[in-house]
């Protein structure tokens, strides 16, 4: 591993190296047992795709794998020496770097400041340190510039920063937790174009995913964990998608088509004009009209980045739009409160689960009565119902399948797409008449994507309008009435989703070309 | 399971606070020996089983310092550092004391509008500092400091501009007799020196308050989501700057009540009398308790044992009473650390335990 530190990051001369061998590998937590007795066998020079229902244990063997939790048994061998890491800064010796789902980069700096940060005795922090992030993003051609500042960066170039900092530090093997959740297919396939280059140049790469044609696309090897076992493993040159669900969560794949329409007249969300600048006067939103009607499905295409953010929560009221109108079910709610707007029966799913969904440190529980504080079911004049908010806690875990030891654990020890899949079960709670769902699905298995969609199918028979942001196309075109593109807080297009194709729709949000209309 | 789980919860909460006191303890005797001192003479006095006398002391230093305590909670529970409690006590004590002198009600009627009186001015000098946040971005923590001195400093002059002239100093005007409460005895400690303060009550009163609005209440859920995840609670419609108003309001109602038991069963009138320092005291009190009502309680009694016991230390022992003040700043500096050490142990406890009983289970199930 000094070897590849000192003779730069890896020309394609480099013999494949960081081949990883696990072996009896168990961790528990508390009234779950994470990984049991887990083997993974990881080639040398090859991609490796881990893949399995959520709450499978795929976090924990990779975090157990960075250092970032210890096993309580088992043994972990990097080209074929046995390693023990106490923390990351052990991993990153033997040359494992991770980049986590949610990036750590520091907005306010430049890339190379990033990249550079706590890695200063490698290559310094001047010169030195910028001839050696040119070379590496020159090398597997992630195109970045050390001297942009990070927060002008959209997802795609962020992740390529997160991956070159591991680089920079020396990384045989990469490990990637869901690399692609946050990717539309264009910065999907760029992502894969990178991961091809440092695999042909020897390197070594594990990554977590949910999306089965991605891992059938890119990876070398697959391995299915279900229950913190490892199942199964399948050869990507054979195996269906079909085949990969059926490992996974045993069931069949679900399809998001949408049946017959339930699109009524009756508006129930419409924006006129509404503008929103930012502290400095920059435009965030500029002009945008939409209604979405009872029944409907709006679908919001457009690179993460583009204003759904800034869209999602002028809704919601935590921005103050600079001007225009929002109309909700009849109300002028331009100037009311979060609180008084969801009263109205808002439902929403935010795009950062952890930012603006969930309490980590509380139980499960109290998590259900985030957002919901006012409603009839979980306060009484005031003092909150802690039966009933128990209760509906179970109901959500029951029938959203959030796999937990009791309502009572704290959120954060719940996987990914458990997280999820509650946040979502609370939201459809207690009847709303619009749901704001900014990727409702991120991050869980293919069986809770199917159930999840379901459900959002029938509150929209019902009546339910839904404002749909998601990264993944097929979801946005199978559950959608109507999609329109957003491109720099602007709305530069309506498509049909009856007609349109993924390819018109990507080009459409990188600003290709317009709409039909 | 469920009990054994329970057990070692206690364990955690009460063995972390022992622990840092065992070691400001050995830290005291450290000083105490450099300084020349006997250690054991130091245990001996500290130790010495209070009399009669002395308990009614430590119980009413005890309420004092809860009242305090439960004031810096409320606030740090929202992850604001009110560090203004000293002057919010101090300007409200002294306008308690200055409303129930004038003897504007009758009785019982007096009392009530000198506890509203010291409530009020109590929240009103920490909400200049929760507006000052919301409107201007002042960190709460450097304009309570600064509303100390000034609160300290107005009342000096007040005092000495308005009082009336007692002895070598001022002091307000004495409440009427009629409006003085009575120590209480439970039929157990002799109340003519004294007896445990009436308005001791008080702390109860808001401790219960406390913990049912904190954990109860949907105010108390909004304030516990803002302490947790700011963001979250914004999205969760929970209106952030309202509610660091709010909390400073309440944290400085509570601050004024702090002295207010003393005021009402032995002190008459604000001047001489006047304990200060009891703000201070409460911030780390509340740190010791870790914000909770059980553990503040413990923690006040704590203090309150210390300083108390003290006391004498100089007349028995020829060591300064103020060497306690050395275990009290090392007891809230080790708590903090200890605190997380136990939590480590705790969990690495209840992984062993869980091997023993999860080794027969399924995999990956949920037990
Ligand atoms: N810190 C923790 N404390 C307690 N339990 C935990 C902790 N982290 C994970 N778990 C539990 O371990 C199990 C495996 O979680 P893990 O995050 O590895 O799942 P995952 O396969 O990554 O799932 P997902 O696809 O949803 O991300 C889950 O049941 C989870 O609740
Ligand atoms: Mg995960």
């Amino acid at each position: 591993m000094t070897t590849s530190v000192e003779s730069g990051p890896g020309g394609p001369a480099l013999a494949p190296s960081g081949g990883i061998e696990v072996r009896g590998i168990t961790k528990r937590f508390p009234g779950v047992v994470a990984n049991s007795d887990v083997n993974l066998t990881i080639r040398p020079g090859t991609v490796h795709a881990l893949i399995g229902e959520n709450g499978a244990g795929k976090s924990t063997l990779m975090k157990i794998l960075y250092g970032v939790q210890k096993p309580d048994e088992g043994t972990i061998a990097v080209d074929g020496r046995e390693v023990h890491f106490s923390s990351p800064t052990d991993a990153i010796k033997v040359g494992i770097g991770m980049v986590f789902q949610h990036f750590m980069l520091a907005d306010n700096l430049t890339v190379l400041e990033n990249v550079v940060l706590g890695a200063e005795h490698l290559y310094g922090i001047g010169g030195n340190a910028r001839v050696q992030i040119k070379a590496i993003s020159a090398d597997y051609g992630f195109g970045l510039d050390p001297d942009v500042l990070v927060e002008e960066l959209g997802v795609g170039q962020r992740q390529r920063v997160e991956i070159l900092k591991v680089l920079y530090r020396g990384a045989r093997t990469i490990v990637l937790d869901e690399p692609t959740a946050v990717l539309v297919p264009q910065e999907v396939d760029a992502l894969f174009a990178n991961l091809r280059e440092l695999r042909a140049s020897g390197h070594t790469i594990l990554f977590i995913s949910h999306k089965l044609d991605e891992v059938l696309a890119i990876a070398d090897d697959i391995t299915v964990m279900r229950r913190g076992k490892t199942v199964g493993e399948a050869d990507p040159a054979t195996a269906t998608k079909h085949q990969l669900a059926e490992l996974m969560v045993g069931s069949e794949l679900p399809d998001p088509e949408t049946e017959e329409s339930t699109v009524t007249t009756t508006p129930m969300l419409t924006m006129r004009d509404v503008g929103l600048t930012d502290a400095a006067g920059r435009d965030l939103l500029t002009g945008i009209d939409l209604t979405i009607h009872r029944g409907e499905v709006l679908g919001i295409a457009g690179v993460e980045g583009n204003g759904q953010a800034e869209l999602v929560e002028t809704i919601m009221g935590m921005r103050r739009p600079t001007g225009g109108m929002i109309d909700v079910g009849g109300a002028n709610v331009t100037r009311w409160t979060t609180r008084r707007r969801r009263k109205l029966g808002i439902g929403f799913i935010p795009e950062d689960r952890h930012r603006h969904g969930l309490l980590l440190d509380a139980p499960l529980w109290e998590n259900r009565i985030l957002g919901h504080q006012t409603s009839r079911q979980l306060n009484w004049r005031g003092v909150i119902r802690r039966r009933a908010a128990k209760k509906d806690t179970r109901r959500i875990v029951e029938q959203y399948d959030v796999r937990t030891p009791t309502i009572n654990t704290h959120a954060r020890a719940l996987s990914g797409g458990n997280q999820q899949k509650l946040i979502v079960g609370r939201e459809m709670s207690g009847d709303p008449v619009l749901l704001i769902a900014a990727h409702p699905t991120r991050g869980v298995d293919v069986g809770a994507q199917g159930a999840i969609w379901n459900h959002i199918k029938t509150a929209r028979r019902e009546g339910l309008a839904v404002l749909l942001i998601s990264a993944d196309l097929d979801e946005l075109i199978g559950l959608s009435d109507r999609i329109q593109v957003i491109l720099r807080g602007e709305m530069v297009g309506e498509f049909d989703p009856d007609r349109v194709t993924p390819q018109e729709l990507g080009a459409a949000m990188t600003g290709g070309k317009g709409g039909e209309q | 399971m469920r009990s054994t789980a329970l057990l070692r919860k206690i364990a955690q909460v009460v063995v972390a606070p022992l622990i840092a006191l065992a070691i400001a303890l050995l830290v005291t005797s450290l000083v105490v020996v450099l300084a020349g001192n006997s250690v054991s003479v130091f245990f001996d006095v500290m130790l010495t089983p209070p009399s009669q006398r002395i308990w009614v002391n430590i119980i009413n230093q005890t309420a004092m310092l809860f009242l305090a305590g439960m004031a810096a909670a409320i606030a740090f529970r929202m992850n604001l550092f009110n560090i203004g409690i000293e002057g919010q006590y101090t300007l409200a004590s002294y306008s308690g004391a200055l409303v129930a002198g004038m003897a504007l009600f009758p009785g019982t009627l007096n009392i009530l509008a000198a506890l509203v009186v010291a409530m009020a001015v109590g929240a009103a000098w920490a909400a200049i500092a929760g507006v000052l946040k919301v409107t201007r971005g002042v960190s709460e923590v450097i304009s309570t400091i600064m509303l100390n001195s000034i609160a300290i400093t107005l009342v000096g002059w007040l005092l000495n501009t308005y009082g009336d002239q007692y002895g070598q100093g001022r002091r307000t005007t004495p409440i009427p007799e009629s409006s003085q409460l009575l120590g209480l005895g439970f039929g157990f400690f002799d109340t003519s020196t004294g007896g445990v303060f009436a308005l001791a009550s008080l702390a109860v009163i808001v401790g219960v308050g406390f913990a049912l609005v904190i954990n109860r209440s949907r105010f108390g859920f909004d304030l516990r989501a803002t302490g947790g995840n700011e963001a979250a609670a914004i999205a969760s419609g929970v209106r952030v700057k309202k509610m660091i108003v709010i909390s400073m309001l309440l944290s400085g109602g509570v601050a004024g009540l702090i002295w207010m038991p003393d005021l009402f069963g032995g002190a008459d009138y604000y001047g001489t009398p006047f304990q200060s320092g009891l703000g201070f005291t409460g911030l780390a009190v509340a740190l010791l308790g870790r914000n909770r009502p059980l553990g503040v309680a413990f923690g006040a009694l704590l203090f309150a044992w210390l300083s108390v016991q003290a006391n004498p230390l100089g007349l028995k022992a020829d060591i300064s009473p103020s060497v306690v003040q050395i275990t009290q700043g090392v007891v809230v500096l080790v708590v903090v650390v200890v605190y997380e050490v136990v939590r480590r142990w705790g969990a690495a406890a209840e992984q062993r335990a869980l091997r023993s009983t999860l080794e027969t289970a399924p995999a990956g199930g949920q037990a």
